[in-house]
């Protein structure tokens, strides 16, 4: 009936630490918003140099690298959330655990490379 | 007055179905759902919902009603019924056991799993532990909670996990012992609720304080967990 609350695969396997970390990564994301915003709005007349010197000056890579991880942080957490809401066996059969572990690998995969991808963009800069 | 309800014989039928019925309204007066329900088993005997006090005060009727949960005894028909049809269905999530009665067993476990008894482990004074008005007042809007789950079966995250997470209604009781200033356990509560599933897959889409017959807030009692948890684990 109640089943013992397993997390192996939450990224913390701590609700609160999980919650603490999605809700910094998601202020962190919205200063990051705010900042990118701002330069865009204070520099009407951009050019490609000014763009490059901007993204990468030292405080703002570090920046960015920061924002990156946090949004892979958050998406894990939120993506974790979705797939343990709604792949289970009232809606998947008895290869719940097959499909979910699958969509877990997915996600990894895709937040893998995409952080990969961003790492190596804001730091050949 | 149409009414469509929801019938489910496991013994008989496959599958369950929406059955229309209707039913002469005395003029002049709004009753209650749960009247409503009266006429229509006095015309089928076989219909069945679980009732008793009919005054919103033991929780039995809690139902859905033109897709909103609540006590059929307190609310009237006016209220649910829209172009003058009324479809009732048992509270969603839980398995039914006959046309509007569901099994409560899972919604019964969450509830036990909080522990909703005082624990003290000190020695019991000559008569009984005092309270200030103040500590009492803590207790409000807590205690008045019936268990008729018309919350819990109104959350999603319930409806997804139920063996996993609490649910409003069994969270908000959590929290009616951690507010208690006669509870010693605090720590040991805390500890068992601080996994992703028990509290935080509670997503605040207040549904349940939307429901709740009896007027109570179960979100922000979880808010108040989750806030003593934070406290406790930084």
């Amino acid at each position: 009936m109640v089943s013992k609350v397993t997390n192996v695969t939450s990224l913390t396997r701590s609700g609160l630490s999980d919650f603490v970390i999605q809700r910094v990564s998601a202020v962190l994301m919205a200063v990051y918003t705010l900042c990118v915003l701002g330069f865009f709005v204070a520099n009407p007349d951009m050019t490609h140099a000014r763009l490059v010197g901007y993204f990468g000056s030292t405080p703002m890579v570090l920046f960015s690298t920061l924002t990156v991880l946090a949004t892979a942080a958050h998406a894990w957490i939120g993506m974790w959330t979705v797939g343990t809401d709604y792949i289970r066996p009232h809606y998947f059969g008895r290869h719940h655990t097959a499909f979910r572990l699958t969509y877990q690998a997915g996600c990894l995969g895709l937040l893998f490379v995409y952080v990969a991808w961003a790492l190596q963009l804001f730091w050949s800069l | 007055m149409q009414v469509s309800v929801y019938r489910y014989n496991p013994e008989v039928d496959e599958v369950p179905q929406m059955r229309d019925m209707s039913v002469d309204l005395p003029p002049g007066k709004d009753l209650m759902v749960l009247d409503v329900l009266e006429l229509l088993k006095a015309q089928d005997p076989t219909l069945s919902y679980r009732r008793s006090c009919r005054e919103g005060v033991c929780g039995s009727d809690g139902i859905n009603m033109n897709g909103r949960n609540g006590l059929a005894c307190i609310t009237p028909v006016s209220e649910v019924a829209k172009r003058g049809k009324l479809i009732l269905r048992p509270l969603p999530g839980l398995p039914v056991v006959r046309d509007l009665i569901v099994d409560m067993s899972q919604f019964y476990a969450q509830y036990e799993k909080i522990k909703p008894y005082l624990i003290n482990d000190r020695p019991a004074p000559a008569q009984e532990r005092l309270q200030s008005p103040e500590e009492r007042a803590e207790l409000d809007g807590l205690y008045e909670c019936i268990l008729c789950a018309c919350c819990s079966t109104a959350c999603p995250s319930f409806w997804w996990n139920p063996d996993k997470f609490i649910g409003p209604a069994g969270l908000l009781q959590a929290y009616r012992f951690l507010a208690d200033s006669r509870d010693t356990a605090t720590a040991e509560r805390l500890a068992e609720l601080d996994d992703p599933f028990s509290v935080f897959r509670c997503r605040g889409i207040m549904n349940c304080v939307n429901v709740c017959p009896k007027g109570l807030n179960p979100t922000r009692a979880i808010g108040k967990i989750r806030t003593m948890l934070l406290q406790a684990g930084t």
